[in-house]
């Protein structure tokens, strides 16, 4: 057994149970994808088979339909408490990207930070477990573990608190929120040896089909490209990504639009 | 190479020194770069107009690439042969040296920069003197920029030389110092041949020397409770195991609750189940017996449990907006406890870039001000006289501790706090001060003589226990008429002690009270004749006198010790060791002028002429009690008046209603 596999799983469990503790509205963010349902089997292991606050998921309506289907499907075998967040006004007036001439940032924007942050304040949560990891974006790699949001959602990344030794920011004024990153240490790399480990089930989006392709990342249909591979397990893919040479949202097109795209969606209130 | 080994290592130095460049080197040299990233930064400065730098690979966000400054600490992976590195980016600039801090604090190796040209600079000390307060003992310098000094080796020495008596005075050792030149690749993961005179290893060869942190297997347990779930049908308490081993039927002791009970289950969900857990490990335990353990407590064995005090002595280095201010109220997180603090004296405030005493004649003059003009709230009456009062003349004693100063302070906490001393047991030994909303202080606990209180004798050792014999103390208390205690004079040379402590001894006699003195001088003669006047040879002196009295206050009688107890970590390790509520420190509170006028035994002279060292008052320090239950002017009133406020005090005490009967009704014999 790997130690580093043991020592994020026991650094994400203490984080877990950190949060747990502090914040009476607690709720977790799940995307369906492989980082948020590794931490979401991380909160079954933190408090012993239960998740003990309810999973929000934004949905954006624009998400690859098995992704619905296999969210419903964990809430079920899970028992899980499941809060679905969507931006109705947005979505009723049709200002999306591509067909409302909305540009891909513009419409992660109200889609998903907007509708976030719906959810946020219609059930008062303060603290809000996101599955961010540092490896995955330069911004991300600057989180804390314990990141304040203001009033307005925004990220002060230019003050963030020190964070020493598993002491985390857990003071705040009201009104804002913290996020909480119990995944921040994980590279992509071990979140699919923890996945082969632990036999997690992951959407099957992100084995390569008979047209040898496969998601490395999973989005909104319009706006995330799948990879060419011929990984089909678990164990091909931890394969193939010791070999690649390329970033893992490059088929992630929101990222892409200007250099600080990105950083600006962040800033904002975005994961 | 093995992706089950990993190392954090963090690089820091000061502004402008080139840890961002180093980093963007370290990841273009081992292979490390995604696909087209270069390409995309190179690209990227170009439209700016601005050269390419290495150091956009980490400086990820706008405002640092148009400050060309890194200003959050950033975290990027990348692989040698030998083992994956994390490697932390901590900005050098004084104004985000918080985040340097943050990024410090995960690391278990560092690289610190030090520039060729510009020469060692105020943040490369204060990043050596940081790295040394968060306990990382694995350090490497590393000479930047070579090429700017034309590779020569007599600049390289030079720093050197000089940056190694900074870490000598600091007890630090580098295992290592490396010239190189980040930009140009030199000595970073390939010999340089513009520096043929350097026979050392390389940047890379240094990282693969560096030990990964072991997990403390081999320490003392401590298992801190971080919470109690009810799940199931069981009760769970969570947490993760700081150092040590648990194992089913372990006996634990519950700090500061102080309560026993054993392991039943050791609880994980999803794994192979195993009948024991060690350090690292976040699990959950059940106990065999139902006691009340809440979060914040620690789980450990006996005999060795963490302290238990509401006092302790520690290194805090603050980055508050707000100074750190005496008198003042934060709120301490150290392991999952959280409690209220004070800062209840600040022994010396630190400039870490200097490790100067920072100097508090000018700006102490105005940290007095401050307080004086706005007291702080919580801020007690009690100063803290005697203990500095030599260095109460020189200059006040300082008030508040600046943003990025270090300080050393005592703090007191409201309700016993469960600790370790860092340098033994960091999990437990480091905390951080929280301030209003903000982490505004990090914390080490630093090596004192603490007392060390363990749950009840019976506890304190499977083959050692205290006998109970067949008469009761309750029986010897009817029998005599009164309870056994300790009277604990505490007082400088010459205040009165020894004079008092024999008057007492007769006056309570003659009431046909069951008294005897240990005085200071007789002790030293027999049970403590091995002893010299050392800090630890006083602490032996007065564990042993504190042992001894008692002994003699379980017999019944009224012990009363004559000695100077200078320390207060020692009188509290008396007042530990006697009955509940049987101890009464008595501080005979007068003049060092006075004392010294008094000399009954021509001490003071000798130690005015140097021929006493360590003598209290003059060569070593008289900690005054900061809650006595009596003190007394001795140079104000006569023997017979502070015999008889001692007396009075007894009778407020717990010996009132026998003493009061006997004062009525003397029975016992009287004065010859």
């Amino acid at each position: 057994m790997s130690r580093t596999l043991d020592d994020l799983e026991n650094q994400s469990i203490y984080i877990l149970r950190e949060a747990f503790h502090k914040f009476e509205r607690l709720a977790m963010l799940w995307s369906i994808g492989k980082d948020s349902t590794v931490l979401l089997w991380l909160a079954r292991k933190a408090f012993f088979g239960h998740v003990p606050f309810p999973l929000v998921h934004v949905d954006t309506t624009y998400k690859i339909p098995s992704m619905i289907e296999y969210r419903d499907q964990l809430v079920r075998d899970w028992k899980l408490e499941l809060i679905v967040g969507r931006n109705e006004e947005v979505l009723a007036s049709g200002r999306t990207f591509p067909q409302g001439r909305a540009t891909r940032v513009e419409c992660c924007g109200t889609l998903k930070k907007d509708a976030l942050k719906q959810v946020l304040d219609k059930h008062q949560f303060t603290g809000v477990i996101v599955g961010v990891r540092r490896d995955e974006e330069p911004t991300r790699a600057k989180e804390r573990y314990f990141s304040p949001r203001d009033a307005h959602m925004e990220w002060n990344v230019t003050d963030q608190p020190p964070e020493l030794w598993n002491q985390f920011k857990t003071d705040f004024p009201p009104g804002s929120h913290i996020r909480i990153h119990p995944l921040l240490h994980w590279t992509e790399l071990d979140i699919w040896e923890y996945i082969g480990r632990e036999n997690i089930p992951v959407i099957p989006l992100y084995f390569a089909n008979e047209q040898g392709q496969r998601y490395r990342s999973l989005g909104c249909a319009m706006c995330t490209a799948p990879i060419q591979s011929r990984a089909r397990t678990v164990r091909d893919i931890i394969e193939e990504l010791r070999q690649t040479k390329t970033p893992e949202r490059a088929g992630r097109a929101q990222d892409q639009e200007s250099e600080d795209a990105f950083e600006k969606l962040r800033r904002d209130g975005y994961m | 190479m093995n992706s089950s080994d990993q190392l954090r290592i963090v690089i820091v130095g000061h502004v402008d020194h080139g840890k961002s460049t180093l980093v963007g080197r370290l990841f273009a040299d081992t292979g490390s770069l995604p696909e087209g990233r270069l390409e995309q930064l190179q690209a990227s400065a170009r439209r700016r107009g601005m050269p390419f730098e290495w150091a956009s690979l980490t400086d990820a966000l706008q405002s640092e690439r148009d400050q060309n400054v890194t200003i959050d600490t950033t975290q990027i992976w990348f692989a040698t042969r030998k083992r994956r590195y994390v490697i932390i980016d901590a900005p050098g600039h004084e104004e985000f040296i918080k985040n340097m801090v943050t990024g410090a604090a995960q690391a278990e190796a560092a690289l610190l920069l030090i520039d060729a040209h510009e020469g060692i600079q105020e943040n490369s000390r204060r990043h050596g003197y940081l790295l040394h307060l968060l306990g990382i003992r694995q350090l490497v310098v590393v000479v930047n920029k070579m090429d700017l000094e034309g590779h020569a080796q007599a600049r390289f020495d030079q720093i050197q030389t000089e940056y190694q008596r900074f870490l000598q005075s600091l007890g630090l050792q580098a295992q290592r110092f490396i010239p190189i030149s980040a930009r140009e690749g030199d000595n970073i993961a390939r010999r340089s041949s513009a520096m043929p005179w350097y026979g050392g290893p390389t940047v890379l060869d240094c990282l693969d020397q560096f030990q990964a942190g072991a997990p403390l297997v081999d320490k003392p347990l401590r298992f801190p409770i971080q919470d109690v779930y009810r799940f199931d049908k069981r009760r769970i308490l969570a947490g993760r195991i700081e150092s040590g081993t648990l194992k089913v039927g372990d006996k634990l002791l519950f700090t500061p609750s102080n309560k026993v009970s054993t392991v039943k289950s050791i609880e994980r969900w999803n794994a192979p189940a195993r009948p024991d857990a060690t350090a690292g490990e976040s699990i959950g335990i059940t106990l065999d017996r139902q006691i009340f353990v809440e979060r914040g407590q620690i789980a450990s064995l006996e005999p060795s449990p963490p302290y238990e005090l509401t006092r302790f002595n520690a290194r805090v280095f603050w980055m508050g907006r707000q100074p750190l201010r005496l008198g003042a109220q934060y709120k301490l997180k150290l392991a999952t406890q959280e409690l209220d603090c004070e800062v209840e004296h600040i022994q010396r405030v630190i400039d870490a870039s200097t490790l100067e005493e920072a100097s508090r004649t000018g700006a102490g003059g105005e940290s007095v001000t401050v307080s004086a003009s706005e007291p702080t709230p919580g801020s007690s009456p009690t100063p803290h006289p005697k203990s500095h009062s030599q260095s109460d003349a020189a200059s006040p004693p300082a008030s508040l501790v600046r943003r990025h100063e270090v300080g050393e302070l005592t703090l007191r906490t409201k309700t016993p706090l469960a600790f370790d001393v860092a340098e033994d047991l960091p999990a437990t030994g480091r905390f951080v001060l929280v301030d209003g909303y903000d982490v505004a202080g990090g914390g080490v606990v630093i090596a004192d003589s603490y007392p060390r209180r363990t749950s009840d004798p019976a506890h304190k050792s499977a083959n050692i226990f205290w006998n109970e014999g067949k008469v009761t103390s309750a029986q010897r208390e009817a029998r005599n008429g009164h309870p056994g205690c300790v009277v604990w004079l505490t007082g400088l040379s010459g205040s009165g002690k020894s004079t008092i402590a024999a008057e007492l001894e007769r006056a309570l006699f003659n009431r046909g009270q069951h008294a005897y003195v240990l005085d200071g001088d007789n002790v030293r003669h027999g049970l403590c004749s091995d002893l010299g006047f050392s800090p630890k040879d006083r602490k032996e002196n007065i564990r042993r006198l504190g042992e001894v009295a008692r002994l003699f206050a379980d017999a019944g009688t009224i012990s009363i010790t004559a000695f100077i107890s200078p320390y207060r970590s020692d009188r509290d390790l008396a007042r530990s060791i006697a009955p509940e509520g049987r101890f009464v420190e008595v501080y005979l509170n007068a003049p060092l002028e006075v004392c010294e006028q008094r000399d009954p035994k021509g001490l003071y002279a000798k130690a005015r002429a140097g021929e006493i060292k360590e003598f209290t008052g003059i060569s070593a320090p008289y900690e005054a009690p900061l809650r006595p239950e009596l003190v007394l002017h001795t140079h104000q009133f006569t023997v017979e008046e502070c015999v008889a406020q001692i007396l009075e005090k007894l009778r407020e005490m717990h010996v009132e209603r026998e003493l009061a009967r006997l004062a009525e009704h003397p029975s016992g014999p009287t004065t010859p």
